[in-house]
């Protein structure tokens, strides 16, 4: 990690640059399935990323994240259901709910440990979940289309695939920016304390529940900010998005790219969406090859991709 | 005569059946070392952890420095100026030597809400872990991970985090435990310096450390006092070398 020039940075280095000029790519070549493939895998890899922070510096397994992308979401598409289609009003509700969210949920589940934590978060997800299928007024079950995408007046156009595809990115890398600097931070030290070790740092005087929570709700709001920036791309917002096989798979995203790894989770999204997207191109059982690839990672790699990557420097 | 720093008064723990601190009480001096020294399952562990927190008693009372803190959680405790060392290295193994002091100078320097500016530059956190670890002779070794650190230096290192919350109190468990006898050597060293400025209970194994060290000494058995004297008295208690010293010879040869 001292030296700048490591196989982990210039891999990270080698995907940011490809992001910035898929669109390049995709305009020379014709392809346009890339772009919006590739849209998708930007905002995953910016709820992964959320997740990490939480997961990989914090140390809390949730298995519950992906309710704020069904929150982040249903607050755009409820809102434009209702007639209000401003991005303005949407995208800061979607912020607000997603963190009052948060601050419930970890507030409670934050009295449990280890096991506990897991299924705590995963309960008050799949809470979510059902509350969003009873909503018959926004389409239950069957979900919500959003008819009109969020509207930034003249400032950007949503609608446009290419400034869509930079907007998610800008919001990925601001996102990894603010987790970096968090993570770095007073705060961000401490709460990587609590991680390697809660009792040590409450016998040194930190309250360790109170960093934690905060942690807790800055990821949750991150991830409602990617949950807003989902339903813009697939106009539609299901209770789906919430079920916990999502929370499992951007789990997956989280321990594929390195837990910890500033990085690692945009590379985690990368590889796991387009192996998702290639193999059912041959099977409909993918899965069935994915899943064997995970245990390889998660038993002989661990630390992820990027952990691997780390190892490989020093030989 | 002044008020002690620390009092403890009627303490009892139970463990199921077990009763690991039974109904006991004690006084520490400001300015003091005390010792308390036990066979193994004494209890010793378990009175520490109760008076930093970690474990709550079943009934009894903990005076710190004139506040009651009896059901005040380990950070508030130490916010008090209250700091321990464990017995068994705690140290945030990922971290480096600085880092660890670092953090602990932090705890004690306003809150850590502050998310932006990066911790690791803050220059007066800096020079008081580098100070800290000079103290206990660390200073060489600031930017090693734990991990690499060998067992002594872990030792020292727990000492040197404890010192940077600026404690009243140190509260030091078995702080020669798993040392060879030239880093055993060092810790007293720098115990008689430390014993200058702080006040500390010391929980120990090594009688010949305990007896160079200690102002009085506290003798616990099955979670009681049976006494709590000068070093001296304690040598020649009865009561004490048929419950606990009869088998070492050293301690009773050592003046």
């Amino acid at each position: 990690m001292t030296s700048a020039l490591n196989a982990r940075n210039i891999v990270a280095a080698i995907a940011a640059a490809g992001l910035l000029l898929l669109p390049l790519y995709s305009a020379l070549s014709g392809n346009i399935f890339i772009l919006t493939l590739f849209t998708r895998i930007v905002i995953f890899a910016l709820a992964a990323a959320s997740l990490n922070l939480m997961m990989g510096y914090g140390g809390m397994m949730s298995f519950g994240h992906a309710a704020y992308l069904g929150i982040g979401g249903y607050a755009v598409g409820i809102l434009a259901a209702e007639g209000i289609g401003s991005g303005f009003i949407q995208w800061p509700v979607a912020l607000i709910v997603s963190a009052l969210f948060a601050l419930v949920i970890g507030a409670l589940s934050l009295r449990t440990r280890g096991v506990y934590f897991i299924m705590i978060t995963l309960a008050f997800a799949q809470m979510a979940y059902y509350i969003a299928s009873g909503m018959s007024r926004y389409g239950g079950d069957d979900g919500l289309t959003i008819y009109k995408r969020s509207d930034f007046g003249g400032l950007i156009n949503l609608s446009n695939r290419v400034q869509f595809y930079y907007l998610c990115l800008g919001c990925l890398f601001g996102g990894l920016y603010l987790i970096w600097r968090i993570v770095n931070s007073r705060f961000g030290m401490v709460v990587r304390g609590v991680r390697s070790n809660e009792q040590r740092m409450q016998a040194i005087g930190f309250h360790a529940n109170r960093y934690r929570l905060v942690c807790f709700v800055i990821a949750g709001t991150i991830c409602g900010l990617a949950g807003a920036l989902l339903a813009n791309n697939t106009d539609f917002v299901s209770p789906a998005v919430m079920y916990w096989t999502r929370s499992g798979d951007l789990m997956v995203m989280v321990i594929l790219g390195g837990m910890g790894s500033l990085f690692g989770p945009v590379i985690g999204a990368i590889v796991y969406l387009v192996l998702e997207e290639l193999l059912s191109r041959f099977t409909e059982y993918w899965a069935l090859i994915m899943g064997p690839l995970l245990l390889l990672i998660v038993l002989f790699a661990r630390g992820g991709i990027m952990g691997l990557l780390g190892r490989m420097r020093r030989g | 005569m002044a008020d002690p720093l620390l009092r403890v008064q009627h303490l009892v723990r139970r463990f199921g059946g077990i009763t690991a601190t039974d109904n006991l009480s004690l006084d520490v001096m400001p300015g003091e070392l005390h010792a308390i020294i036990g066979p193994n399952g004494a209890g010793k562990t378990t009175l520490i952890s109760q008076l930093t927190g970690q474990l709550m008693p079943n009934s009894g009372a903990i005076h710190f420095a004139g506040r009651d803190v009896t059901r005040q959680p380990a950070y508030k405790r130490s916010r008090l100026g209250l700091a321990r060392s464990f017995q068994i290295t705690s140290l945030l193994p990922d971290f480096s030597a600085i880092d660890n002091v670092a953090l602990a100078a932090q705890a004690h320097d306003g809150h850590s809400f502050r998310f932006w500016g990066s911790a690791r530059k803050e220059k007066h956190l800096r020079d008081a872990a580098r100070s800290a670890l000079k103290r206990v002779g660390l200073e060489a070794r600031a930017e090693v991970p734990v991990l690499e650190l060998s067992h002594g230096e872990q030792r020292e290192l727990e000492l040197a985090v404890a010192l940077a919350t600026k404690p009243q109190l140190l509260l030091l468990d078995e702080p020669m435990a798993g040392l060879g006898v030239t880093e055993s050597a060092r810790m007293v060293g720098l115990l008689k310096e430390l014993r200058k400025e702080v006040t500390i209970v010391l929980v120990e194994h090594d009688m010949e450390a305990v007896f160079a060290l200690a102002d009085r000494i506290t003798v616990l058995v099955y979670g009681r006092v049976i006494a709590c004297d000068s070093p001296d008295a304690i040598r020649n208690n009865e009561e004490v070398k048929r419950a606990y010293l009869g088998d070492q010879h050293v301690v009773v040869g050592h003046v």
